[in-house]
């Protein structure tokens, strides 16, 4: 308001000069005087029915609101982009840790590892389709940096009968937590039942997706992607990291017909069980071939549960308490091969069978404080040749996590490990993550 | 114009100023990402729409659980009403990606987004996250302040009629009728208010400041230090030498906020701390807007005229 004051009266003592240099050449003095005090008088006048509309303006705010709205404002950008950096740093009683922390996104060293820097982008590609890539930066244990072109997918938005197709790379549907980034666990690292079916990176490929949203007054959904079933993120298929699995020589095998390709069905539904509490379940399946022979096949089946309770009075979403469980069991049939050990030796067809779990539970004590307890085990039964890979192990983990605000975290997790036949092991982790740029959206 | 719509547009004029209305043959289903949205949804779509909130009235609008039954919510919503300004941008979006429904997307008639073409004020200079989570947009909590809530009543018919053109006229005058009662009591409002102008206050979070510019109110600081940062012993203490030296002798608290925090500086400072909610439903007999506006001015007349 001063501000427009000011600049209106500069206004009118600079017309006011203009105007009395032009009439001092032109005009006699006292006409000059005459027209000058009637210039005053009338800008004076104009000046009074301002101030009195402004005036009228502050005492009588419903004659604002009967104003014109203000003209609707930008928002949004075409595309959002954010950045999130993980380090993880600390101990554990064996010094060989890849041994013992498997995931790809788990710390790797005594000392200091960066799992995950992640930059994520997203937006919306035009009135048909979005747009989602993540890129990934890993630090290896000799200091190398990789780069990773983790996901990369298109999403529709306007299927008609509630489908809703996704196309690209992507980490599929398949329980809860193996399509959630590193920066969504609750825990520093990977459940172990997730690296045994899928390997330490999850179960990612190259593929579409079809989904179904159900006319059900309740969510349930239906899913099923197709994708190549090549690659080290299909471990139990297509891998070049088979032979840990099934101790044969791999099989150089192409993709001959639709059956050489990964399915990978879901189904999920929710229940509200009170105005605080959710149930969320599903059941999935991953099945295709795999590389110890030409017509051999893997199936993996799971099962999860994610249960919620929430306070109604929640400020920034706690306190809270939830279950996470999933279990998932895998029959890899390994055909009749040529040891990978012994080339001599020839390994009998036989169905490699392994299973696995993980339960936790996060309690959300108070305002950006989380407390966590997981159990976990995984198992293999007995087969032809021994496999690390497959060895009976268990975990017991509890983590405190405490975010100084929405966009950074700290983290200190112990982990008691016990494999059978080696062993018990001790560790402690300490996690610092932070997060730039968009405000992503929480998924539930 | 053809004969039936002709028919339609003498059916309703003859009918609606008589109360009656033709029994809708199917509600438009209305979702609103707060109670409040909801409640003016409400008012202005009367017995032509179904309304649902997605937020508890109780719970931090700030945080809401994406749950899997709001995208069947969502799913089948004929219009969506969201406050904008970045108050949802937690969990809305990835409801809205699951919920693969075009009639709420963005620019469709069925969406309102609440905060376009509201005054918005606090719009940072810069984006810098180090001042707190600062809204790009500017504060999101505008509703508090009746005369924005006039501007939002209009676009939510504009869009009702637009949605559903047959009951464009009953909208009309559900929109003439709230806003001849709301600004009724606004006028009432500001008398009861207006003993009290330049009173000093504080608050929890940044989330009372219309309302303050709109009574003439002074909100001399809030308990967290920045918006969404944690209230620090150290921020704190400077909160209650500020109260003492300026005589702010009210603290006002929503529901979902830490009302123990409040309680220990209200303590020190000979402060009341007052419950106030901005959703209506939060507190007993805050059904509608209205009722809630006259439940909060209640309570912050008569929490200053006691500390006095």
């Amino acid at each position: 308001m001063r501000m427009r004051r000011t600049t209106a009266a500069f206004a009118v003592v600079g017309g006011l000069c203009l105007s009395a240099q032009y009439a001092r050449a032109q005009q006699a003095p006292d006409s000059i005087t005459r027209r000058q005090q009637r210039a005053i008088d009338s800008l004076s006048a104009a000046m009074r029915a301002m101030q009195s509309q402004l005036d009228s303006i502050v005492r009588n705010p419903s004659a604002a609101a009967a104003a014109p709205a203000a003209q609707p404002r930008t928002t949004g950008a075409y595309m959002n982009v954010s950045f999130v950096g993980l380090t993880d740093f600390g101990w554990s009683d064996e010094p060989n840790v890849p041994a013992l922390q498997v995931g790809d996104h788990d710390p790797h060293v005594r000392g200091f590892t960066i799992p995950n820097a992640e930059l994520a982008l997203d937006g919306t590609v035009d009135p048909y389709f979005k747009g989602f890539a993540n890129i990934v930066y890993k630090i290896d244990r000799l200091g190398e940096t990789n780069v990773e072109l983790e996901e990369m997918f298109l999403l529709s938005s306007s299927l008609p009968k509630n489908l809703q197709l996704k196309a690209g790379q992507y980490f599929v549907e398949f329980g809860r937590q193996n399509n959630q980034h590193p920066h969504a666990w609750a825990f520093a690292d990977e459940p172990l039942v997730i690296n045994r079916m899928f390997g330490p990176d999850g179960l990612r490929s190259q593929g579409a997706r079809l989904s179904w949203l159900a006319p059900t007054s309740w969510y349930s959904e239906a899913m099923v992607s197709v994708m190549n079933s090549a690659g080290g993120t299909t471990q139990s298929f297509r891998s070049e990291e088979s032979t840990e699995i099934h101790g044969g020589r791999l099989l150089d095998r192409e993709v001959r017909s639709a059956k050489d390709l990964m399915i990978v069905p879901r189904l999920a539904t929710s229940f509200d069980l009170t105005e605080t509490q959710t149930l969320v379940v599903g059941a999935s399946a991953a099945l295709g071939p795999n590389n110890s022979g030409p017509d051999a096949s893997t199936q993996i089946y799971g099962v999860d549960l994610y249960w919620k309770w929430k306070s109604p009075t929640a400020h920034q979403g706690f306190p809270f308490v939830s279950f996470q469980g999933e279990a998932m069991t895998r029959s890899y049939d390994a055909a009749e091969r040529l040891s990978a050990e012994t080339p001599t030796v020839t390994l009998p067809a036989e169905t490699l069978k392994d299973r696995g779990w993980y339960a936790q539970l996060l309690w959300g004590i108070k305002p950006l404080l989380v407390a966590g307890i997981r159990g976990e085990s995984v198992g293999g039964d007995a087969a032809a040749f021994d496999s690390e890979l497959r060895t009976d192990r268990s975990r017991l983990s509890t983590d405190l996590t405490w975010f100084p605000s929405e966009f950074s975290k700290f983290r200190v997790q112990y982990n008691f490990d016990h494999r059978n036949g080696i062993g018990n092991n001790h560790s402690l982790w300490f996690q610092l993550e932070f997060l730039m740029g968009a405000h992503a959206a929480h998924k539930f | 114009m053809n004969i039936l719509s002709v028919f339609h547009v003498a059916a309703a004029a003859l009918l609606f100023p008589l109360g009656t209305g033709h029994p809708p043959a199917k509600k438009l289903n209305v979702v609103a990402t707060t109670p409040d949205l909801a409640e003016l949804a409400r008012e202005i779509g009367g017995d032509f729409v179904d309304v649902k909130a997605l937020a508890k009235p109780t719970e931090d609008p700030h945080f809401v659980d994406p749950k899997p039954s709001h995208i069947v919510t969502l799913n089948r919503a004929d219009m969506l009403i969201d406050g904008g300004a970045e108050l949802e941008l937690g969990w809305l979006p990835a409801l809205l990606e699951s919920a693969r429904n075009d009639k709420i997307a963005a620019g469709a008639p069925g969406r309102v987004s609440a905060s376009q073409g509201v005054r918005l004020v606090e719009i940072p200079t810069s984006f810098d996250r180090s001042k707190g989570d600062v809204h790009s947009l500017g504060n999101p909590h505008f509703l508090i302040d009746p005369v924005n809530v006039k501007l939002i009543v209009a676009q939510i018919a504009d869009h009702l009629s637009k949605v559903d053109p047959s009951d464009a006229q009953a909208f009309s005058a559900n929109l003439k009728k709230f806003n001849a009662a709301l600004d009724a009591k606004m006028a009432e409002w500001q008398k009861t208010l207006a003993p009290f102008a330049g009173a000093k206050i504080v608050t929890y979070h940044k989330d009372f400041t219309y309302l303050a510019e709109r009574f003439k109110l002074d909100v001399i600081e809030t308990l967290e230090p920045k918006p969404g940062i944690a209230p620090s012993p150290s921020h704190l203490a400077t909160v209650i030498s500020a109260m003492k030296a300026s005589n702010a002798r009210v603290i006002l608290v929503q529901s979902f906020q830490n009302r123990r925090t409040a309680e220990t500086v209200a303590r020190q400072t000979d402060a009341k701390v007052l419950d106030i909610t901005q959703q209506p439903g939060a507190i007993k007999g805050t059904d509608t807007y209205i009722q809630l506006m006259d439940y909060i001015i209640q309570t912050l007349a008569s929490g200053l005229q006691e500390q006095k």
